[in-house]
């Protein structure tokens, strides 16, 4: 960033504001993705596809963004408990995950469920599968996984007769 | 002195509800009102004239009131082997302000819904087109199941003071139909902060997210102006069911409609963005004060 670390706190008052920042722009860059695919006139199946295409693209073109989700955010709870709990730095992303998976029910594209539930699946497959990217562990390029796992998020959600 | 401008209550397909719901009223409102109108006719109170007497007298009203849904069906409704269409169309030609009360009267209600008469509908809706052309004022609809005594009357005084009323599109008096039945609810705090009532009857707890409680969709002014002064159901504890609204009555009314647990409508005029952008931040707290019961168990 060419910037001293002293020059830092001419912007953030400490560490932890500058920690809950990074985490509310990060979550906005995802959650401005979720959104234009959620604004498509496409299926929900298809929104799961091309979303998680972009997400996993993110990730290759940004991993620092998801990296600090996973090994920062997540585990470092403590510094996020005063302004930013629950949802509250990620309001933005989780409110576009609602809309996808509330569209596909009412389409009847998705099976209804408890919202959790779904989310989890959503999330936890993205999240999950970024954190072996990571890790190095991956044998084939990150989006090669990508529409085996948009297809295993589909078949989590997708309406059963 | 001044004669006092008439009015006629007509009763066609109804349970009764509104009638009940006018003689609820405060009773000073009410002497007010019948120290103010001449009600030449009401079927269930006495008064001088019948209704066939009236309508061959071609005498003027002024205030023509109708309760319940019309119909041109005799095998299901008549007054004096007549349809209850035919007399309201010479009642109309009669009167000067034509008020339907209720939600039958309004656009069918519940009457709309039974399948062996579909010869059912609101007042205006079975006005002669011609003659609806020529009222000097539009049909006003006082919505509601059944709709509550002071609208009646404020909607009375109004008229009689001013001479007319302005009104929404659904030709209801903006003055008592232009806010919900959310505003002034006293479970507020509890849709703010997304806490569910569990059951009916108790004072904690929103009845919008389970229990099918219309009240951020609804308008009406049913927790501005108390029933019976005191109360409302969304303060004794039972949800808004939208009794103003023209798609009353719904099906499954005292459940929530919801997809993947997200309710499928928001409150009106909220986009679905912007309400689950609120509620998802504000379910993730835990207000603890708002968890408690207002009164503890002894």
């Amino acid at each position: 960033m060419k910037m001293s670390v002293g020059n830092m706190y001419n912007y953030f008052s400490s560490k932890e504001e500058l920690a809950k920042y990074a985490i509310k722009y990060s979550t906005r860059i995802v959650a401005s993705e979720l959104r234009e695919v959620n604004n498509m006139k496409i299926s929900s199946k298809e929104k799961i596809f091309i979303f998680t295409r972009r997400y996993f693209e993110n990730v290759k073109k940004s991993p620092e963004i998801v990296e600090y989700f996973l090994r920062v955010y997540l585990s470092n709870r403590e510094v996020f408990s005063n302004g930013c709990e629950g949802f509250l730095c990620v309001g933005d992303f989780v409110t576009e995950v609602m809309i996808l998976l509330e569209e596909g029910a009412t389409n009847q594209e998705f099976r209804e469920q408890d919202f959790f539930t779904a989310f989890s699946m959503f999330m936890g497959a993205l999240g999950g599968f970024a954190f072996l990217s990571g890790e190095n562990v991956l044998e084939k390029d990150l989006l090669e996984y990508s529409d085996g796992i948009a297809e295993n998020i589909y078949r989590a959600l997708k309406y059963e007769d | 002195m001044r004669t006092k401008p008439k009015v006629l209550w007509l009763q066609a397909v109804t349970c009764n509800g509104n009638t009940h719901s006018l003689l609820c009223a405060n009773p000073n409102r009410l002497e007010l009102f019948f120290n103010s109108f001449d009600l030449i006719y009401h079927p269930s109170l006495t008064t001088n004239s019948n209704l066939l007497d009236i309508i061959n007298s071609k005498i003027k009203i002024d205030y023509l009131l109708i309760e319940g849904a019309i119909t041109s069906n005799t095998k299901f409704f008549s007054i004096h082997n007549h349809s209850v269409k035919d007399l309201l169309a010479q009642l109309v030609l009669q009167s000067k302000f034509i008020i339907s009360v209720g939600s039958c009267a309004s656009y069918g209600g519940i009457h709309k819904k039974f399948e062996l008469n579909k010869d059912i509908s609101g007042v205006k809706k079975s006005i002669d087109k011609k003659v609806l052309q020529k009222l000097k004022h539009a049909v006003i609809n006082l919505t509601g199941c059944p709709v509550h005594p002071e609208w009646i009357l404020q909607t009375m005084f109004i008229l009689k003071a001013q001479g007319k009323i302005s009104l929404d599109e659904e030709n209801r008096p903006i003055e008592i139909y232009s806010t919900l039945a959310h505003h002034g609810c006293t479970r507020n705090e509890y849709f703010e902060w997304k806490v569910e009532s569990k059951t009916f009857g108790t004072k904690e707890g929103c009845l919008f997210y389970d229990q099918g409680c219309r009240g951020p969709m609804t308008k009406s002014s049913c927790n501005k102006i108390l029933w019976n002064e005191v109360n409302s159901k969304t303060r004794a504890g039972v949800p808004c069911i939208g009794c103003t609204e023209t798609d009353f009555p719904r099906e499954n009314m005292l459940e929530t409609k919801k997809h993947i647990g997200i309710p499928f409508e928001t409150p009106l005029g909220i986009s679905k963005r912007a309400y689950l952008s609120i509620t998802g931040v504000a379910k993730t707290f835990r207000i603890d004060r708002l968890r408690t019961k207002l009164i503890p168990d002894e």
